[in-house]
């Protein structure tokens, strides 16, 4: 008779629904997953020894490559940290324009998790759905900071300058007629808070075309009802935050718990899952579009009432404006200092957490006064749950390790860090 | 919040008593430091005491204090610090134990404890050497296959010892020694307490 062994399977790093470099080894029994040994690693780029070389707002643009689909979150961990060990506050009106772009950048993140999600598990439709929307919240970036992903908008102390008060618009070009820019340039005849209120308007519309592709699809329940289905007590043992901690039933989410910023301010409601499967959390990442869709609207009420410094006037931390450099010695020197000593942190140690997007993102930074970190340690959310993938796969069939990859919404740039 | 704390500050001392080696509260945040020999008891009291229940481990890190700048430079060169957060009461703590040995770093191993220390146990090994009793898995991580040495220790240098590169006279990729010079463009600068205030 012959002998029957488990077949090993490589799967990854270039497999598409790896979603970047992972490199998993299978072994099956037959179609089913007995063990599942993530590697990881294949994107590392230590940028946290290069932050212990580079001065404290040199790393700042590090942190928008970590997680790159949700940039401005990650820089808002940093930033709160820095200002944490600093000791400065930061403008109520810089506050609310945080608040605002975690909220829009949650829903970058999800509708790019969506689409991918949805494209693994074979549903076309909505990745093309998703982009279209993800095109104007782009715009919304580049509109702010002058770059579509990687932004380093926000800065110790608030955020590098005030919302634009014109949109950009799209030119004529050979490839666009005039009635084509017309219609393109229509919302964008006013601010950015015009144009991200538009959005808003629109939004709801879009999530609902998206649940009528999936929530009720048969094959999208068929792939995610019953799969990866983790326990309340497993999920807390396990270390998940955000979606995946909500997704099976606890109800914990920073923003509500431990809010920073202006969260305590804006009315939101915080959705749990109940069965802890793919089905679940993805019900739970479409309510929190909806959510963001919620708090956005109130930041753009809030903001366009306050007018208001976005920057705190504390020129140890943050540059002067150019006027007041050139016209006053000792904002030049502070300009000079801040820019080729960078600011100093006093010696100690914070750890700052935000709620982004995938889940608990936190800056653990050891300073011992020097204008460079000590150490910094980037607490990534994915990182603990990719490491559950071998409990959360065991005894799935081999095409539901790509459902649960893609519910777990991994992102190598902060895995590997 | 401080009231928070303070009462954190007091079941830690009720429940930990002579265990605590030190506790500070520092910019809202308290941390606690405890010996090697008590660190994975303490974990475990952390975790099941009632009046505590740190059910999560966040993070956990570790730390080289061999070129620490500042004043009140620590005695041991390694720590492994962990970050714990309690859903039900809703607070946190920093856990730091200090390995003894320097040049074989080791301590105990949170595993039995929080099941998500195996990788950040292996990271920890992985880019700074701290050996974890107890982890039956104890493999590297984030560098490559076969790396020598531990990068995030503070000797090691920041472009590496070793470069890759493909040799077209023996027709395979090869290590060799760095050829970068390193340079520092911004240097590392500790001011004393006062510098640039006005009077």
């Amino acid at each position: 008779m012959a002998e029957i062994r488990n077949y090993t399977l490589n799967f990854g790093p270039q497999h598409p629904a790896a979603h970047g470099v992972l490199r998993l080894v299978l072994e099956l029994d037959g179609e089913v997953v007995q063990r599942a040994d993530p590697h990881i690693g294949l994107l590392h780029r230590a940028t946290e020894k290069l932050a212990e070389h580079k001065t404290w707002i040199q790393s700042l643009p590090y942190m928008d490559r970590l997680d790159y689909v949700s940039m401005m979150c990650n820089e808002h961990a940093y930033c709160l940290a820095i200002e944490r060990l600093v000791g400065i506050d930061v403008p109520e009106r810089a506050q609310y324009i945080r608040v605002m772009f975690d909220e829009i950048t949650r829903v970058l993140n999800h509708l790019l998790w969506l689409g991918a999600h949805a494209i693994d598990i074979g549903a076309m439709t909505v990745f093309l759905y998703c982009f279209r929307e993800r095109e104007d919240l782009m715009d919304c970036y580049e509109a702010v900071s002058g770059a579509r992903m990687h932004a380093a908008y926000y800065r110790p102390g608030g955020v590098y300058r005030d919302l634009p008060d014109n949109m950009p618009q799209y030119l004529p070009s050979p490839y666009r007629n005039e009635k084509k820019v017309r219609d393109l340039n229509e919302n964008r005849q006013g601010s950015l808070l015009d144009f991200i209120e538009d959005f808003t308007k629109r939004f709801p519309v879009y999530v609902d075309e998206y649940e009528t592709l999936l929530t009720d699809n048969r094959i999208w329940k068929q792939r995610t009802v019953g799969i990866g289905v983790v326990t309340p007590e497993r999920a807390k043992a396990l270390g998940f935050s955000g979606p995946m901690l909500r997704g099976s039933g606890v109800e914990w989410d920073l923003r509500r718990k431990q809010p920073y910023e202006v969260y305590d301010r804006v009315a939101f409601d915080v959705p749990v899952g109940v069965n802890g499967d793919c089905y679940d959390r993805y019900l739970v990442r479409i309510e929190e579009m909806r959510q963001s869709n919620r708090i956005i609207r109130q930041c753009i009420e809030w903001l366009r009432a306050n007018p208001g410094p976005v920057i705190t006037a504390n020129h140890k931390v943050a540059p002067p404006s150019r006027v007041d450099m050139k016209s006053n010695m000792e904002e030049l020197i502070h300009h000079f200092k801040l820019f080729t000593e960078g600011l100093h942190v006093p010696a100690g140690e914070a750890y700052a957490a935000v709620e982004h997007p995938k889940g608990e993102f936190g800056i653990y930074a050891i300073s011992d006064g020097a204008n460079k970190p000590y150490r910094l340690k980037i607490r990534a959310p994915g990182f603990p749950h990719l490491a559950a993938l071998n409990e959360m796969s065991h005894g799935h069939m081999l095409a539901d390790v790509v459902a649960i990859i893609g519910t777990q919404d991994i992102v190598f740039g902060e895995i590997d860090r | 919040m401080t009231t928070r704390l303070e009462q954190l500050k007091n079941a830690l001392v009720s429940s930990l008593g002579e265990h605590i080696r030190q506790l500070d509260a520092s910019l809202g945040e308290l941390t606690l430091v405890v010996g090697a020999e008590d660190y994975a008891a303490v974990a475990s009291t952390l975790r099941d005491d009632p009046a505590l229940r740190f059910e999560q481990l966040i993070d956990l890190c570790g730390v080289d204090y061999s070129s620490w700048g500042g004043r009140s430079a620590p005695d041991r060169r390694f720590a492994a610090v962990a970050q714990l957060l309690s859903l039900s009461h809703n607070w946190r703590l920093r856990l730091r134990t200090f390995a003894p040995d320097d040049d074989f770093p080791v301590v105990d191993s949170l595993v039995p404890v929080w099941p998500n220390a195996n990788w950040y146990e292996r990271e920890a090994f992985d880019l700074l050497g701290i050996m974890f009793e107890g982890h039956d898995d104890l493999r590297r991580i984030l560098t490559d296959y076969g790396f020598v040495g531990h990068p995030f220790r503070k000797d090691f240098p920041i472009s590496g010892n070793v470069e890759m590169r493909y040799d077209p006279g023996q027709k395979r990729v090869i290590y060799q020694l760095v050829t970068i010079e390193p340079r520092e463009i911004t240097p590392r600068i500790i001011r004393e307490e006062q510098y640039g205030e006005r009077g």
